[in-house]
């Protein structure tokens, strides 16, 4: 069981990682100083949730030892992270609305898990939720300020959320663990969260002026370890340092 | 002298700060905002070469560090910019001048990181040549400047120890990352010397800085003051200093050290570095990209310039 847990952890962080890094490429390279500092504190909060979820899925595991191993040293079939996450920083109008899309789900997912059972997962939960809250508001306001600016920003935007809402499903779809860890009162079924997430999400892009656009083919597969093309090349970058000079402290 | 001008002079005499509403010669003005929008560019600019290896940091503990640091940098190029301000002049018309290649920021950065070594020596030597002029430039005349400036000395002292704690981990470490590390040390001590800027009979600036109190030490002193520190730091970590001519001078008590590569200086001043010009392509690159977000925000803040809530 502890085993499994870990699994359930890792497929949490793993989010958090992927997003995390994504967003790390963009430090130095914002569009104002001001959204700079903002996307590379997400990213500094993501990253740190990554090390909570890490620290006690290495506690829990049969396979790892610590954090490292498992941010570093899994195969790209062993990351557990939706599609999402993977998505290039095309423009900014790309990043904000995929952070927006991620951020409402984060929301509403540990809102719930403040509810788990298990002590140090709701700890976890509380302590991010405070930051989540603050990616929320950021990323909301930006999409609305953006959706609802000028002509050249509002189409960039629905550009934006038409090739990034197709991932949207996916972080609600539950993978088997999340159903064994919810029934266990561990963890959440996301699909759950699913109509509140549409609910919500929609009423933002409203009053952004944006259209909702059609689902179509909704991206899936994260969650079984099958991964965008984009994966290996953040896995190359991740993972360079520890590949190339391995067994060694930094 | 008019009376104004001697209100100023007594004011430097006295040690009191000159603050934005009070009256300061022209080219007091000027010369602090050459150098305080100087200053800010280096740290926006400087975001680059470390920012080159967040995704690639060793680990997680490594990847955070390091993403904080150059988000401290980005801070640091707020309070300069908001200092320069103070001085009558617009964030966006001085960064039109570093994208128009017409500021300067410092030269260090035009060089290369090609190793997870750079980031520890970057932090160990180039925050380490930094603090030694900020320090002293936290009694700086101009109280907005000097103010920021006690604020940026306290992160910059953070990184330093940082990155000397990245090269301690590599020179206790294996035999490939001592290697690392003295192939950092080699590559960036130079530059680091450099940092302080020409020596002090080829500066043009210096004279009239140190006499408005802008400027406390010269460069050539703090160039000094910089071996100084850094040659037991580097014996420390087992690692050797570049530099056949580095000996201990009893009758001074300083270290003796080699010529800098003048050549070399001038050379990345003028722009013929290694990265000059893909440092200064990243900056207009970030910024041309981001002309649609900065007019969008504008737009949509004068649409809703009542304020409605969101609820959502």
């Amino acid at each position: 069981m502890k085993n499994k847990i870990a699994k359930y952890l890792i497929q949490l962080g793993d989010n958090c990682l992927i997003l995390g890094q994504r967003l790390g490429e963009l430090c130095g390279h914002g569009p104002a100083l001001e959204i700079d500092i903002a996307l590379t504190n997400i990213s500094l909060d993501l990253l740190g949730q990554t090390r909570a979820y890490f620290q006690y899925a290495a506690e829990m595991s049969d396979d790892f030892d610590n954090e490292d191993q498992i941010a570093f040293l899994r195969k790209s079939s062993d990351y557990r992270n939706c599609h999402l996450t993977e998505l290039p920083n095309t423009d900014f109008a790309h990043t904000i609305i995929r952070q927006f899309l991620f951020d409402q789900y984060h929301q509403l997912l540990l809102t719930d898990l403040m509810n788990s059972n298990d002590e140090k997962l709701k700890a976890i939960a509380t302590k991010s939720i405070k930051e989540v809250n603050y990616h929320l508001r950021f990323s909301k306001d930006w999409v609305i300020r953006l959706g609802d600016g000028t002509e050249t920003s509002k189409v960039k935007m629905q550009e934006a959320l038409n090739t990034v809402w197709r991932y949207t499903e996916e972080l609600l779809r539950p993978s088997e663990l999340d159903i064994e860890m919810e029934g266990l009162g561990i963890g959440t079924n996301p699909d759950q969260l699913k109509e509140e997430y549409f609910e919500k999400v929609k009423s933002v892009l409203q009053f952004a002026t944006l259209e909702i656009p059609e689902n179509k083919f909704f991206g899936k597969g994260g969650k079984e370890g099958v991964h965008t093309e984009h994966f290996g090349y953040i896995l190359s970058d991740l993972q360079y340092m520890q590949r190339t000079y391995p067994n060694q402290q930094w | 002298m008019d009376a104004f001008e001697k209100v100023f002079e007594a004011k430097l005499e006295a040690e009191e700060k000159i603050e934005p509403k009070d009256w300061m010669p022209e080219k007091y003005r000027k010369t602090l905002i050459r150098q305080i929008s100087q200053h800010a560019h280096s740290e926006i600019v400087g975001m680059l070469p470390e920012g080159n290896w967040i995704t690639r940091a060793p680990s997680l503990r490594r990847k955070v560090a390091l993403l904080a640091k150059v988000q401290d940098e980005a801070g640091h190029g707020l309070y300069l910019y908001s200092a320069a301000e103070t001085l009558g002049v617009e964030r966006a018309t001085l960064l039109d001048q570093l994208h128009e290649g017409k500021a300067k920021y410092s030269s260090i950065f035009n060089y290369p990181t090609v190793s997870w070594a750079d980031i520890g020596a970057i932090g160990w030597l180039v925050d380490g040549a930094a603090i030694m002029n900020q320090v002293m430039l936290t009694r700086a005349s101009y109280g907005p400047y000097a103010r920021a400036m006690v604020r940026i000395c306290k992160e910059e002292s953070f990184h330093q120890r940082q990155g000397y704690e990245i090269m301690m981990t590599l020179s206790n470490g294996s035999e490939e990352q001592k290697a690392m590390a003295q192939d950092a040390l080699d590559r960036w001590w130079w530059p680091s010397l450099m940092m302080f800027g020409p020596s002090d009979k080829e500066s043009t600036h210096s004279a009239q800085s140190m006499a408005w109190k802008i400027k406390r030490k010269s460069n050539d002193d703090l160039r000094q003051q910089f071996v100084d520190v850094s040659v037991p730091q580097a014996e420390y970590l087992g690692l050797k200093i570049p530099d056949d001519k580095l000996k201990w001078n009893e009758e001074r008590g300083h270290y003796d050290f080699g010529e800098i590569d003048w050549d070399e200086f001038w050379n990345v001043i003028k722009g013929n570095g290694p990265c000059n010009e893909e440092r200064l392509a990243a900056r207009v690159k970030a910024h041309e990209e981001g002309e649609w977000v900065r007019d969008a925000a504008l737009a949509y803040a004068e649409k809703h310039s009542n304020k409605q809530k969101v609820e959502a």
